[in-house]
């Protein structure tokens, strides 16, 4: 009796397996499926960053912004860097000290102005 | 199982009853019971042989078919490997200090035919002709209609024209992929880069292999698909090359020089941040080299480092660093400057008579090769050679790009008392402007040797040293007062304190002798002299100055002027703020414990 159990489980357990390789196997697949396509993907994006990286040197070379800052003169007004324009820390101004608030406002001015006028 | 007793009493009794011995009868059985037992074991025994055996041979059988179906089998790489281990496959790309782009790839297409599958090749030679002007259609027909199997057409082509040949629709028409380098600043540091070219060509790829500069120099380095993914990173400044291009040239033209030259080095690391040589190429579309003629006169001729000439006064302050190293004198000493110094038949004099008497700081200032000829007699032949041996002056530089090699100094075959002499004030010995930016930068950062390198540093790269950092100071004050007072007055850049020598050196002739009129004018300066950063080295070929009554030659109406322009530039550039030179300390001593 126990015997007979056991090579029922055994089988089962066999058929069980095979159905779990075989959709591992299957799994595997999709995902080196997937993974081509990732690869495509990041390579064509590989490519097309080199060319944008090429092209941003490109547009950015030192002859043509110096001609566009020529072309722009009026506009922008760009020229050279020359010594004179280092700035030091000390000629730049500390922000300006918020003035103190008036609270309590007592009109003194014209009590003043009486004492004064008052004086004989 | 039925057990059969040994005993069984109905035979023992018979046994009994006939007179025999029944033991015999239980022996009996006990045998038999035996062989039974031996025949069950047996049988078991074999029966299990018999499965592993099965066993054995269903593992070879399957051991031995896996085998045989992965050496039939086509090679396959592993597909689940690093990502990205094929898409760096490329060259590796060339960025300068700041990582701005200098050299990259691009993905283009090659133009190839093959005619045994063309349909209508008079169709396709038309049209081809018509999509690329230079070609004739004459001469596709002809190579169309051949007996040839496989040609190229176009090694590199646009998108654009790819379409337009797509459009013609010929199936013997195909297109190659290619990487091309591109080098998106045009012509900027282009005797630097180089430039790159094809090597062996297939119809899936090509490879791309430097044929000059870095990229040749750093070929293998740059081709190894380790290093596809980090670039290549040079110690030059695309903004400050890009400025001292302009300036140079504009000065070439000024100066009406045939070529120019200058390289900005730092003084502590021997990078270059900045070299340029004139007239320059585009490295996208190389030039051929020039096969007759003076090769100077081609633009690829590296002047920096190819350009091996006689530099002139420049030198004199080597051998005033030399001779104050050694203790013969010091910035005040008198030296006997009556001329003409005769030697031999040999005269040698100054380019004005400076009087009888002079400090050796007049010397310098007043550029006097009497003066200096005299210090070189003190020094003696040996010892001056083995300094400048140890300066890098003799041998090639390591300058990081093939030409680097072939600007090896020209020595005098016969090291003469005479020689050392001329060698003092610039003659006799021909080195490269880099030779030059090198012994400078020795004086500038106190003493050390330094090694020009177009590599970026993280550190100072300070080699041995080569003299005292008090006789690399006495020398910087020379060089300032050449500036302050001396040839170099037009150096002067307000806020930079530049110091440096003049040097002025009549051409040789190709068959031996000197031109009178055509002159190598050189600068090498020194800024901020009071705390050096970097070295300046300003090099005018054939320059003449025409805007006084007659024309003027010499560094300091040429060369000097530029130098100073291009501080002036270059300065704000790399961050060097201008500041206020320090006075003349009067009677303090710098000390230390």
């Amino acid at each position: 009796m126990m015997r007979t159990i056991f090579y029922i489980l055994t089988t089962l357990s066999v058929i069980g397996l095979a159905f779990w390789a075989y959709r591992e196997n299957y799994a595997t697949q999709g995902a080196l499926a997937e993974t081509r396509e990732l690869r495509r993907e990041i390579r064509a994006a590989h490519e097309r960053l080199s060319i944008l990286r090429a092209e941003w040197a490109y547009l950015n070379r030192p002859d043509r912004l110096r001609d566009l800052a020529n072309i722009n003169f009026d506009r922008l007004g760009l020229l050279p860097l020359r010594p004179e324009q280092f700035g030091h820390i000390d000629q730049v101004a500390y922000p300006p000290s918020p003035l103190l608030e008036i609270t309590d406002v007592i009109d003194v001015a014209n009590l003043e102005g009486n004492q004064i006028g008052n004086r004989p | 199982m039925i057990r059969t007793p040994l005993r069984p009493l109905a035979r023992i009794l018979d046994a009994r009853s006939k007179g025999e011995n029944p033991d015999a009868i239980e022996r009996e059985n006990i045998r038999i019971r035996h062989e039974q037992m031996r025949d069950r074991a047996r049988q078991r025994a074999e029966g299990r042989l018999l499965v592993l055996g099965a066993f054995f041979v269903i593992a070879f059988c399957v051991i031995g078919l896996r085998m045989g179906l992965l050496a039939t089998s086509e090679p396959m790489e592993p597909r689940v490997d690093v990502p990205g281990a094929q898409i760096h496959a490329a060259r590796a790309d060339i960025v300068d200090r700041h990582g701005r782009l200098l050299a990259t790839n691009f993905e283009t297409h090659a133009l190839y035919a093959q005619p045994p599958q063309m349909i209508d090749p008079e169709h396709a030679a038309q049209e081809l002709a018509r999509i690329f002007p230079d070609l004739e259609a004459d001469d596709l027909l002809e190579d169309f209609t051949g007996s040839r199997k496989f040609l190229w057409i176009k090694r590199k082509i646009s998108p654009e024209q790819m379409q337009a040949v797509h459009e013609i629709g010929d199936p013997g028409l195909l297109f190659a992929s290619r990487d091309m380098r591109l080098y998106p600043n045009g012509p900027l540091a282009a005797h630097v880069l180089g430039g790159a070219g094809y090597g062996k060509e297939g119809v899936t790829a090509a490879e791309v292999i430097g044929v000059a500069g870095v990229e040749k120099y750093f070929d293998d380095h740059l081709r190894d698909p380790a290093n596809g993914a980090t670039p290549l990173q040079l110690s030059l400044d695309l903004t400050v090359q890009a400025a001292a291009e302009r300036v140079l040239y504009g000065g070439m033209r000024l100066m009406n020089a045939k070529g120019a030259t200058s390289i900005l080095m730092d003084v502590y690391t021997g990078e270059v941040v900045s070299v340029v040589s004139l007239p320059s190429f585009d490295p996208n579309k190389r030039p051929r080299p020039a096969v007759a003629g003076d090769p100077s006169d081609s633009p690829l001729f590296n002047r920096s480092v190819q350009g091996v000439y006689e530099l002139g006064s420049t030198f004199k302050i080597f051998t005033v660093a030399q001779a104050m190293d050694l203790g013969l004198v010091n910035a005040d000493t008198v030296i006997d400057t009556k001329g003409p110094l005769r030697w031999g038949k040999f005269r040698i004099s100054d380019f004005r008579n400076y009087g009888n008497e002079m400090s050796v700081t007049k010397v310098i200032v007043k550029s006097s090769n009497i003066g200096t000829a005299r210090l070189a007699q003190q020094i003696g032949v040996e010892r001056q050679r083995a300094f400048l041996k140890k300066l890098g002056m003799l041998d090639a530089t390591g300058f990081e790009i093939v030409e680097a090699a072939g600007g090896k100094p020209l020595l005098p075959k016969n090291w003469s008392e005479l020689s050392a002499m001329t060698i003092s004030y610039g003659h006799g010995l021909s080195t490269s402007p880099m030779h030059l930016a090198a012994g400078y930068a020795a004086i500038a950062n106190g003493g050390f040797k330094v090694e020009p390198t177009i590599l970026k540093q993280d550190a100072p790269q300070l080699g041995e040293r080569v003299f005292s950092d008090a006789s690399a100071r006495a020398a910087r004050n020379m060089l300032r007062k050449v500036v302050t007072e001396g040839t170099a007055s037009f150096g002067e850049v307000k806020g930079y304190a530049v110091g440096g020598k003049t040097g002025t050196a009549d051409k040789p002739k190709p068959r031996g002798g000197y031109y009178d009129e055509k002159v190598i004018a050189t600068f090498a300066s020194i800024f901020p002299i009071h705390d050096p950063r970097y070295v300046l080295i300003v090099t005018l070929d054939e320059p003449v100055d025409t805007t006084g009554d007659e024309p003027r030659r010499t560094a300091g109406w040429t060369a000097v002027p530029v130098a100073a322009e291009m501080i002036r530039r270059i300065a704000p550039l790399l961050g060097v703020r201008p500041t206020v030179e320090p006075t003349d300390m009067g009677d303090i001593k710098l000390t230390s414990n």
